[in-house]
């Protein structure tokens, strides 16, 4: 019974989830394939404890070939949001911002406004980074007790997608074992910026998710 | 002596002519610094992994993307929630719950404010067994994290309801990461 209703339910949502793909790459049809596309979001704590990482991919799916010409867009802006009192409103943001091979980095400091628009916060300039090129060792820069990266990694993400879709479809009814990770072989444009913990909240537990913004 | 004074006289306003000019090109030819005027709209957002893609519907992933996350939940937790029933047999009978004790309204409650919770104190991880939610790492498996949470039922964790359908049976990255800064691998 419960795998008739399951298969019932895969062949309905099955229509419509034909370019469910992963973690967030190519998830809606208004950014899929664009340079605002964001394909993953990760904050961890550092190498050193007293830090915490934040990535952004962008751009997923990115073959070895194609991964040359891949750039950041001028016209977007990736921003890290930090919640620090539990409402789900960003209290911090830090803004990264590519102009002519240098990504330049703002904050972490608070938002003129909140919500969908942004302005960059020119005055609180946190430090910039060259852009790494493909094939390039990776170029970081330290600023503010900061550090900085932006260029093509290996897309850290890892999933069976092609199997999913497949269950979710109605053409399988489970995993395979081993599975085969869609994403092998694969780049992403990455940025990763390494941020004091005092600077963005201390202690406890912050709500944090990352958006891409376009210049109107 | 005056003839010395002249010379001296002459020389300072020669230098300061030349420091004039050189102030002058100055003006000329000092490059401007980057635009960073206007306003940018937002077109693409996500927190925990995998959450549009699996719990949105088709028609609403873009205003997804452009929901705040304060306003998610009032807009998508009931979406949220027919996805997840529609999905997962694990959520048939009334009561039945996930792994972290959870019901389809409490998790799919959960889920549609998507940001990601992040410790400061410690640990950061998706799942690792013992700490639920304080962060995402490069290595953790939360594709296989969250079948459990949608497929596995109660022992989603030790004795899954649906095994075919709670792991993918990928669990790790197809390039070691890096102890260090910028922790991502070079690419292909």
């Amino acid at each position: 019974m419960k795998k008739t209703k399951f298969l019932i339910a895969a062949a309905i949502i099955g229509v419509s989830s034909i370019v469910a793909i992963a973690a967030d790459h190519i998830d809606a049809p208004a950014v899929t394939g664009g340079t605002n596309d964001i394909t993953d979001f990760y904050a961890f704590q550092g190498q050193n404890t007293s830090n915490l990482v934040l990535v952004a991919n962008v751009q997923g799916l990115l073959s070895p070939s194609s991964t040359a010409n891949a750039t950041f867009d001028e016209n977007t802006l990736i921003e890290f949001n930090i919640d620090t009192n539990n409402d789900n409103v960003e209290d911090l943001v830090i803004q990264a911002t590519p102009r002519n091979g240098i990504m330049y980095f703002f904050g972490p400091a608070a938002p003129l406004q909140t919500g969908l628009d942004s302005t960059i916060l020119t005055n609180d300039a946190a430090g910039s980074v060259e852009i790494t090129a493909y094939g390039q060792n990776a170029i970081t820069a330290t600023e503010n007790g900061m550090q900085f990266f932006a260029g093509p990694r290996d897309d850290p993400f890892f999933f069976d997608s092609g199997q999913y879709n497949a269950i979710i479809d109605g053409m399988a009814t489970s995993f395979n074992n081993p599975g085969n990770d869609s994403f092998a072989g694969t780049n992403v444009l990455s940025v990763v910026v390494e941020v004091p913990k005092s600077l963005v909240g201390g202690s406890g537990t912050i709500n944090t998710w990352v958006e891409s913004k376009r210049r109107q | 002596m005056k003839f010395n004074r002249i010379k001296t006289i002459a020389l300072a306003i020669t230098i300061a002519l030349m420091a004039f000019n050189c102030n002058n090109d100055d003006n000329i030819t000092v490059p401007t610094g980057p635009d960073f005027t206007g306003t940018y709209i937002q077109e693409d957002q996500m927190a925990r992994p995998a959450v549009g893609t699996v719990f949105v519907s088709s028609g609403s992933k873009d205003s997804f993307n452009v929901t705040t996350p304060s306003q998610q939940s009032s807009a998508f937790q009931m979406m949220f929630q027919n996805n997840l029933e529609g999905l997962s047999p694990a959520y048939s009978n009334p009561g039945d719950t996930n792994a972290l004790g959870l019901t389809s309204a409490q998790f799919s409650g959960l889920l549609a404010t998507d940001v990601l919770n992040v410790s400061l104190d410690g640990t950061t991880t998706f799942f690792d067994g013992t700490n639920v939610l304080t962060g995402r790492a490069l290595a953790d498996d939360v594709i296989t994290v969250e079948l459990i949470l949608i497929f596995g039922g109660e022992t989603g964790l030790t004795n899954s309801e649906n095994p075919g359908l709670s792991d993918d049976n990928v669990n790790a990255n197809d390039k070691a990461f890096l102890s260090s800064f910028p922790y991502l691998a070079t690419p292909w």
